[in-house]
This record gives structure tokens, C-alpha cells and sequence, in this order.
């Protein structure tokens, strides 16, 4: 076969121009909504009345816009706690097991009861709330770190496997020792337990009421920027950017290693724990099964996604809250998870116009 | 509880995971991490499930099943062969994107009875006591496929030149190439080679070991715990399927333990509350970690590491492996 022109990959030699990052991952993005629309037209589906109802079911009113933001929230957390370890190229793929852990132990401070619910201020109760939730996924996140750091065992696998025996450990205490009259739930929580609504304010502003957006996201967007101080201006974040790009220098530089793997996993841990923590407090208002539609798993494409870059992990997940707000009544289900592997392949693949230059070259000789 | 049916169980589970495992070695040798086994298996238990449905040839279900997981490794070979993108994330994408095609196409499936693979007896063989009836009897012929394939897997590998030539592109991709090798041809036909292999073991589940498509349930994460054996095997073919087969037989024993009243003459709490059911579903899980950390710890003391060129990308003429 000779085709009369070919494409070239020139490596850059100079710097890529500022914008030129921003406008790849979005025409990434924009090519995986083709491709997925041409996909969905395949399998007989109507791909613009979708794109269609996607925005109205999104962006369209403030009601359904902060229904988007009620989805963003965890996931602006679990996309920060893939942000934190993929900086140390720690592949923490158990987001989603430290969000149900996080769950867990949150709803300890009201099942167990760790205090008295019906005197303890409302501020103390949520405080020692995402105090706890924190814990929990610390400690799932603890696991992965210790055996990494100290006998070198994969990680990936490591965190995988902690996510179904989250699952598993809390269906047991939902079906069996807190379980609501049979029900695979626990019962609701006490109102002191519930993040702090707009649609609580509804009776003094009228514009408020039904409106869900709670106090998580809040919670989310300062840690994002606690996030970016951690990474961008502290001592601690060099470190921890250094190991992961150059491990060998960081280990002459006489960093400890060992260590900051643990720390990172944990406080990776520790916010996909605060996430689980701000949606069973701010959503559900109980313990119960499938609290994350995979909010831990779209984690790690938002912060691929938004380069690792805590503000931005924002935004991104503002896009993907909207994509399950809208998902949940796209049918069949799997759509959702197609879209996402299509988006995650196109930014990953855009990659290398960063580094190359494509070109199209005439093969034929120039003719005068 | 009869040790018969639990290491008869045992085997059939575990040829999944030999066939999976296998697939990730053939992969991983030539340096290539394909972390997306899990899409793959599922979207091959659905491609040979509607497929046997559709033509009610459970055979042609097989070939389709491995088609399918082989062209979606495509995918991942094209975006880290070419791409040079980052192998975790890759793989990962590809994991969403064969649940979120398995699940698409695979809408309306469940509850079919398409034809399966067929159960024979080993003449001659399965008279033996015990034995036979453990290894020679009743099982699914894909049983007795796995019996042979990971041994001439494991000569493949080692003694013929094309298994050199893979050896040598996952150990240094540089000298291979100086050979002559095609780096990027031989990953590309690993990677293909691990995809078929992944698509078979997922219809190894939906046509064969427990016929069915129970959408994500269907493979239940073994194409996760494929990956951890891998590492648990050393990147070594014959002791993958022993791995396998030896999960398979605690999974069953596992699954058997909820069912006799009595234990070694208590009580079973398991029969009394199948609550507690939920603990015993962790062990899989909790079993690969300890064999994973077993496994890296016997590694770095024998020295065996994984394959020098796993996870990086080759470009000709550049400093590295």
C-alpha cells in the first residue's frame, strides 16, 4: 500500500506553548463524545437528543445544577486523593474501598453511639464525623502503604483487593448487626448527624428550597486548595513530587522513602475517606449499599484528567458529576462506564502530542 | 464437605484463572502491563455467551470470545506501543471501557441457556481411583485444554526461538531490536496473545464453569486476582497454573464451608447466620494479598524481579532499556 502522504512524529525540542495542555485535554474530551455518540448511534441510540438531554439535565436549572454538584463533591475528594498518590506514582486504585471505609467509620459516631447525639452540638458531631471518616480510610490506605514501603508488593493489586473486602465488611454490618428491620440498610441517621443543607435555609430564602447542595462541598473545594498548598508550596510536597519523578536522586538527596510512601497513601486514604464520611452525612443519611456508583475508579480519571492539578481536579469533576446525574437515566447502564474508559483512552493517548509533533508529509516529489 | 468434589470444583474454577493468568504472562513478558483483564474477561463472557446464543454453537462462542478480548487489547497495545502512554492508566481505561461495553451489549442476557461446552470423561484415565474421578471425569474439555496449555506454554516460553525472542524484547528491548526483533511487532502480538487468552477465560465462565451472564458478577473480579497471581507466579507459566488451580480449590472449600451444620463437630456459625457469609467472600481477596506479599518477598530474596522492560515504553534510538 502507498499512500502518497505519511504522518511523521517529530519529538519537540522547544517547549510546548502554554495553552497547548489546557486545549488537548478538552479536545480530548470533545473527540471522546464523538466517539462515543457514533458508538451509541451503532447500537441504535439517538446520540444528539442524548447530548440534549444531558445539558438540561445538568446545567438546566439550579435545581438539577446542584444536583451535578451534589455528585461532584465525593468526587472532587476521591479525585484528590488520586491526585496526592499518583504524584509519588503510587497507583492507588482503592479509592473506592477507602470511601466505604470511610462511610464505615463515620457512621460509627451515630451507630455505635461514640457520643451522646442528643446534647453534642451539632458542629462537634460532624467534626468528630470527618474526623473518624478520616481514620477509616487512612487505615485502608495504611495497608497498600506499609507493604509497598516495606516488602515492595504491588500496590495496584493490593488496593483492588482491599476495595471488595470493604464492600464485604460493610454488607455485613448492613445486613446483619445494624441492619434497619431486615432492610439492607441502617437506620436513618439522627438529624444532629445530617451536613448542614441550603434546602434547610428554604424557609428564610425562598429560592432554597429543594435544593440539596449540603456543606461537603464546601468541605471538598478547601481541601482541594489545602491539597495545592501541600503540593505546590511545601516542603513536604518537593518531596513528595521529587521521589516520584526521580526516586534514585530523592534517595541520594537522603529523602525517607519508606516513610513518605506510608504518609501518602494515608492521607490519599484519608480524603477518599472524607468523601465517603460527606455523602452519608450529606446524602444518604444512613449506611447502606452501593453509596458509590464507583465514585473511587472515576477518581483516578479526574485526576488523570485534570493533570494532577487540584484546582482543576474541580472542575473536571464538576464535568463527571454531571455525567452521573445524567447516567442515571441513560439507558443501558454500562454506558457510563464506556464513556468513561473512552475519555480516559483519548486523554491518555493525547499525551503524546505533547511530545511529538505530527505531521503530514508529502511523499511525492515536489513538483516546480 | 467431600475432598473429591472440592478439588474436582477446584479444577474447573481454576482453568479461569490459568487461561487468565497465562494471557498476563505471555503480556507481561514482553513487557507489556495489561491491567485490563477484568474488561477483557467480561467482554469475552459476553461475546461467547450471545454468540453461542445466536448460532447455538458453544464453540463458536469460544472463537468469538477470544476475538473479542484480543481486538480490545488492541487498544491498549496502540496507545502504549505507539502512544507510549502510561501503562497503569491504560490498562485501567481498558478495564471501564470492556465493562462498559460488556454491559451495553450484554443488556437482556441474563436468564438465556445458550449451548455449552461439553463435559466428557478420559477414557481409561478417569477409571483410576480418585484420581480419575478428580482429574479425568466430568469436566469441561476447556479443563483438559488447560491441562496441556500451560505446560507448552512454559516450553513455548523457554525453549523455542520465539519464546527467546519474547524473553528478550521484555528484557531488553535494545538488543532485540539490534537483532533484528520487532520490538513493537512482538508486543503487539503478545498483547493480542493476552487479550485472546483473557476473552477465553471469560467464556470459560459464561459457557462452561458456571454457565450465564450475571453482568459484572459474571467474573466477580478474577480477572484482578489473574494479575495478582501473575506476580505471585514469578512471571512463570507452570507455577501460574498451579496458583490457579489452588485458588480455585479454596474458593470451593470456601463456598463449602457455609453449607454442614456442624464443623469438626460445632456448631457452624456460617449455617446458623449466613451473615457471616460475607467474611468468607473476603477471603479470595484476603488470600491473594497474602500470596501477593509471599510471593514479592520469595522474589527479592531469590532475586527473580519482574521483566527488566515491564511498563516501558521502547523508542529506538533513546536511552533506557
Amino acid at each position: 500500500m502507498n499512500l502518497p502522504y505519511t504522518l511523521i512524529f517529530e519529538k519537540r525540542t522547544e517547549d510546548y506553548p502554554k495553552w497547548l495542555p489546557a486545549a488537548v485535554s478538552i479536545g480530548s474530551v470533545v473527540v471522546a463524545f464523538i466517539i462515543s455518540g457514533i458508538l451509541l448511534k451503532i447500537i441504535g441510540g439517538e446520540p444528539l437528543r442524548v447530548i440534549k438531554f444531558f445539558f438540561t439535565a445538568t446545567f438546566g436549572s439550579w435545581a438539577v445544577f446542584s444536583d451535578t454538584m451534589v455528585k461532584a463533591t465525593p468526587l472532587i475528594l476521591v479525585g484528590l486523593a488520586c491526585t496526592v498518590a499518583f504524584k509519588m506514582k503510587l497507583w492507588n486504585i482503592g479509592a473506592e474501598g477507602q470511601f466505604y471505609m470511610g462511610a464505615f467509620f463515620a457512621s460509627l459516631v451515630v451507630l455505635v453511639p461514640m457520643v451522646n447525639l442528643e446534647t453534642t452540638p451539632k458542629f462537634l458531631v460532624i467534626v468528630l464525623m470527618m474526623i473518624m471518616g478520616m481514620i477509616g480510610g487512612a487505615i485502608w490506605g495504611f495497608i497498600p502503604g506499609i507493604l509497598k514501603a516495606k516488602y515492595n508488593v504491588n500496590e495496584i493489586i493490593i488496593t483492588l483487593m482491599l476495595n471488595y473486602i470493604a464492600l464485604y465488611w460493610n454488607n455485613f454490618w448492613i445486613f446483619d448487626k445494624w441492619s434497619d428491620a431486615g432492610f439492607q440498610m441502617t437506620p436513618q441517621f439522627e438529624k444532629v448527624a445530617w451536613l448542614p443543607r441550603l434546602s434547610d435555609l428554604a424557609r428564610e430564602y425562598r429560592m432554597f428550597s429543594g435544593i440539596t447542595l449540603h456543606l461537603g462541598v464546601i468541605i471538598a473545594i478547601i481541601a482541594a486548595a489545602i491539597i495545592w498548598w501541600i503540593l505546590e508550596r511545601s516542603r513536604w510536597g518537593y518531596e513528595i513530587k521529587l521521589i516520584g519523578d526521580n526516586p534514585k536522586a530523592a534517595r541520594y538527596a537522603g529523602l525517607n522513602i519508606t516513610k513518605n510512601i506510608i504518609l501518602v497513601f494515608m492521607l490519599s486514604g484519608a480524603l477518599a475517606g472524607l468523601a465517603g464520611m460527606s455523602e452519608i452525612s450529606g446524602v444518604v443519611h444512613r449506611l447502606q449499599e452501593r453509596i458509590s456508583p464507583g465514585y473511587g475508579f472515576t477518581g483516578i480519571i479526574i485526576a488523570w484528567l485534570a493533570k494532577l492539578n487540584p484546582f482543576t481536579v474541580i472542575l473536571v469533576s464538576i464535568l463527571f458529576g454531571a455525567l452521573i446525574v445524567a447516567g442515571r437515566e441513560i439507558q443501558p447502564s454500562g454506558i457510563a462506564y464506556l464513556l468513561q474508559g473512552i475519555i480516559l483512552f483519548m486523554v491518555i493517548s493525547s499525551d503524546v502530542l505533547l511530545r511529538y509533533k505530527i505531521r503530514l508529509i508529502n511523499l511525492k516529489p515536489q513538483e516546480a | 464437605m467431600n475432598l473429591e468434589i472440592i478439588l474436582h470444583a477446584g479444577l474447573a474454577t481454576g482453568t479461569i484463572l490459568l487461561f487468565a493468568a497465562i494471557g498476563e504472562v505471555f503480556a507481561e513478558r514482553s513487557g507489556i502491563l495489561n491491567l485490563g483483564v477484568e474488561g477483557m474477561m467480561l467482554l469475552g463472557a459476553m461475546a461467547g455467551f450471545s454468540t453461542s446464543l445466536a448460532t447455538n454453537n458453544a464453540w463458536l462462542g469460544l472463537l468469538v470470545a477470544m476475538l473479542a478480548g484480543g481486538i480490545l487489547s488492541l487498544a491498549h497495545a496502540l496507545v502504549t506501543i505507539n502512544f507510549q502512554a502510561d501503562q497503569v492508566v491504560s490498562g485501567l481505561s481498558l478495564t471501564f471501557l470492556g465493562t462498559g461495553l460488556a454491559l451495553v451489549l450484554g443488556e437482556g442476557l441474563t436468564g438465556q441457556h445458550p449451548p455449552t461446552i461439553p463435559i466428557v470423561d478420559i477414557p481409561l484415565l478417569s477409571s483410576i481411583p480418585f484420581l480419575g474421578a478428580v482429574f479425568f471425569s466430568e469436566h469441561s474439555i476447556l479443563v483438559y485444554v488447560g491441562y496441556i496449555f500451560a505446560p507448552l506454554t512454559a516450553f513455548y516460553i523457554n525453549k523455542t526461538r520465539p519464546g527467546m525472542h519474547l524473553r528478550a524484547v521484555g528484557e531488553k528491548p535494545s538488543a532485540a531490536d539490534t537483532l533484528g526483533i520487532s520490538v513493537y511487532g512482538v508486543r503487539y502480538f503478545y498483547t493480542f496473545v493476552g487479550g485472546m487468552l483473557a476473552g477465553l477465560a471469560g467464556a470459560t465462565i459464561s459457557l462452561s464453569v458456571s454457565p450465564g451472564w450475571y453482568s459484572t458478577q459474571t467474573t466477580s473480579g478474577q480477572g484482578w486476582i489473574a494479575i495478582g497471581l501473575v506476580i505471585f507466579a514469578q512471571w512463570n507459566p507452570m507455577r501460574a497454573a498451579f496458583g490457579g488451580y489452588l485458588f480455585g480449590m479454596l474458593r470451593r472449600f470456601i463456598l463449602d464451608l457455609q453449607g454442614p451444620a456442624l464443623i469438626f463437630g460445632m456448631t457452624n456459625p456460617l449455617y446458623v447466620n449466613s451473615n457471616y457469609g460475607f467474611f468468607l467472600q473476603m477471603m479470595p481477596f484476603i488470600l491473594t494479598i497474602i500470596a501477593l506479599v509471599w510471593g514479592s518477598r520469595a522474589a527479592s530474596r531469590k532475586r527473580i524481579g519482574a521483566p527488566a522492560a515491564l511498563g516501558v515504553p521502547y523508542i529506538r534510538g533513546e536511552r533506557g532499556l
